[in-house]
């Protein structure tokens, strides 16, 4: 053991140090994704583009989702929940209240995912691993009940219809539905992923997120170090409760209805998909996740009427071969050039 | 006789099942306290006790003069009370300057700060470097706990008890796993960080004699969940009968 005998240290030596290509090559990628994104509308066919909408939507939801399961280490069945929850809320507010706001909505559908997240948080955070999954997809499906027999609330099986929200307060009910989805909600909802994605960044790599994240290794440990396990749960409860109900927002707008099918559990199972495809242990792995599962399952639909099968056979290699998801392979692949070239660069 | 931690005629029963029986113990400010016992002695029982993980059946806790029976491993550690563990697999995804990093966040009150940049925050970060220093840590910052050497990990837990800059630190086989030069080194860092942090007293629960031996001011040694000797380790290892019960083969008749 080399560790024991204290050293003088220079820690600026290696904190200091000038920016590695490695570095330098994640905000590169990241730039160019985003002016991909933003320049889309004049390259790419109207439907890529609105393939592009539930992207943004789910890779909304999903960073969410993640700071609960990746971060947390708790794996929600029931946040599909969530995701209804926000489309319920679009369709109340725009259909029977005459609420067209889109940021009135927004935040309607947090303050509702907050109120319904508090007691179901507080009662499934007391419990980790598969428990805490039960109990989140039993609250899962008893709002999918609530959905279905609450007919003269919820419109029972038939759902609800969403009417075309105003986006700061600009009203597009004049320009056709396909222009407004891939012109100005688009953006709308590309501006959305941008800001929520940096607000999530701002949490996981802030005290509370190192707090998270130890109660995940080892929960004991942590509280003997004055970490408060259930309280932090919770809070990642809520705010994955909060970012999923705007993801339901965007889906619904996009779809123009909101169906209790949104609230069902195997809409909830295909988020834990879309995670795992993308890499739960990286910051990106959900938004990769929800581009690579969209069109994925739309390349899939073409194909095979069995893509259901196809899409199974897909998330069983993932697990297997690809545990950290489609980000950790990226990040293995880069890691291995930088070093590629960094040996190169040393050898004459 | 007050003390800055004690047990008083502590009892805990699970079911039928004694695990403590009337245990009384002080530690004083400045000592190094050991407790010994076999296997099944209920070392465990009281280092959870005193811990305040969860409460005696009978009988308190004090900590500084305050009942502190059960209040929960976090409240205690914000009065003072720090624990490290015999099994240290303790955060595995997270680096050495992110698991030191836990404790320094707490014992800075930044836990709640949930928008600020904990990278940004210098204060944060010298502490961490700080007690990477003291415990020899500091080149391996960057490294993920799970990818520690075994003696690297124990240290690595000692040094997030000792971030927390507690009053008093509870040890529960802090050398067990390693081989036994690296024991004395561990040992002898630990109880230098002491000295450095001002620490007010240490507990160690061991199976080492021969560490026991070099490093105690006083052992307690228990057996069948009772207090079976708490004497000055010169006047304890002149006593072949403690000895013999706490080394050798527990007594016929004993399960």
């Amino acid at each position: 053991m080399d560790g024991n005998t204290p050293q003088p240290v220079a820690p600026a030596a290696t904190h200091d140090a000038p920016p590695s290509p490695a570095s330098l090559l994640l905000p590169a990628i990241l730039a160019a994704a985003v002016l991909t994104l933003a320049t889309a509308p004049y390259w790419a066919s109207p439907y890529a583009i609105t393939m592009l909408l539930p992207f943004f939507a789910y890779a909304i939801g999903l960073l969410g989702f993640n700071l609960l399961f990746g971060y947390g280490g708790l794996l929600s069945f029931g946040h599909a929940m969530f995701v209804a929850t926000g489309a319920y809320t679009a369709a109340t507010l725009t259909g029977v209240l005459g609420v067209r706001s889109l940021e009135l909505i927004l935040l309607a559908a947090i303050a509702a995912s907050l109120l319904i997240a508090l007691p179901v948080g507080l009662l499934c955070v007391r419990y980790t691993r598969i428990f805490f999954g039960m109990m989140t997809l039993s609250f899962g499906m008893l709002v999918h009940s609530f959905l279905i027999k609450f007919y003269a609330i919820t419109g029972g099986d038939t759902g609800m219809t969403v009417l075309r929200p105003t986006l700061l307060g600009i009203d597009f009910s004049a320009s056709p539905r396909t222009a407004f989805l891939i012109g100005p909600f688009y953006y709308y909802g590309l501006v959305l992923l941008l800001i929520a994605a940096a607000l999530m960044y701002r949490i996981v790599t802030s005290p509370f997120g190192l707090h998270l994240k130890a109660q995940r290794d080892n929960a004991l440990k942590a509280q003997y170090l004055g970490v408060k396990v259930h309280q932090f749960r919770l809070w990642a409860f809520l705010i994955s409760a909060a970012y999923c109900a705007v993801a339901g927002v965007l889906l619904s707008v996009r779809s123009g209805n909101a169906d209790p099918e949104i609230a069902y559990w195997t809409h909830s199972g295909e988020l834990v998909f879309m995670t795992v495809l993308g890499g739960f242990a990286s910051f990106l792995g959900p938004v990769i996740g929800a581009l690579s599962f969209i069109f994925l399952r739309d390349w899939l639909m073409t194909l095979t009427e069995y893509w259901r099968l196809a899409m199974g056979i897909v998330l069983l290699l993932t697990v297997i071969y690809v545990p950290r998801g489609v980000a950790g392979l990226a990040e293995t692949v880069i890691a291995q050039t930088v070093k590629k070239r960094e040996t190169e660069e040393q050898s004459p | 006789m007050t003390g800055i931690l004690q047990a008083r005629n502590c009892t805990k029963r699970y079911g039928a099942y004694t695990a403590l029986d009337d245990v009384s113990l002080v530690i004083r400010e400045g000592e190094l306290l050991s407790i010994v016992g076999p296997n099944g002695a209920g070392k465990t029982t009281l280092v959870s006790l005193l811990t305040g993980q969860f409460a005696p059946t009978l009988g308190t806790v004090l900590f500084r003069g305050e009942d502190v029976a059960g209040i929960g491993p976090g409240k205690l550690a914000q009065r003072g009370l720090a624990r490290g563990f015999q099994l240290v697999q303790m955060f595995p995804l997270l680096t050495v300057a992110e698991a030191i990093g836990v404790a320094v966040v707490s014992q800075r009150g930044r836990a709640h700060r949930i928008w600020s940049s904990l990278k940004a925050d210098r204060a944060v970060t010298e502490d961490v470097e700080e007690v990477a220093t003291i415990f020899g840590l500091s080149h391996r910052l960057d490294t993920r706990a799970g990818l520690l050497s075994q003696g690297e990990k124990k240290l690595l837990d000692i040094a997030s008890a000792f971030a927390l800059k507690p009053q008093v630190i509870l040890l529960d086989e802090p050398t067990s796993g390693v081989a036994t030069a690296d024991k004395h080194t561990i040992m002898r860092t630990l109880i230098g960080a002491a000295k450095r942090i001002g620490l007010k007293g240490i507990i160690l629960v061991e199976h080492d004699m021969d560490l026991v031996a070099a490093y105690s001011d006083r052992i307690v040694a228990l057996q069948g969940g009772r207090v079976l000797a708490d004497l000055p380790k010169n006047e304890f290892f002149r006593n072949a009968e403690v000895v013999a019960a706490v080394v050798g083969r527990p007594p016929a008749g004993f399960h």
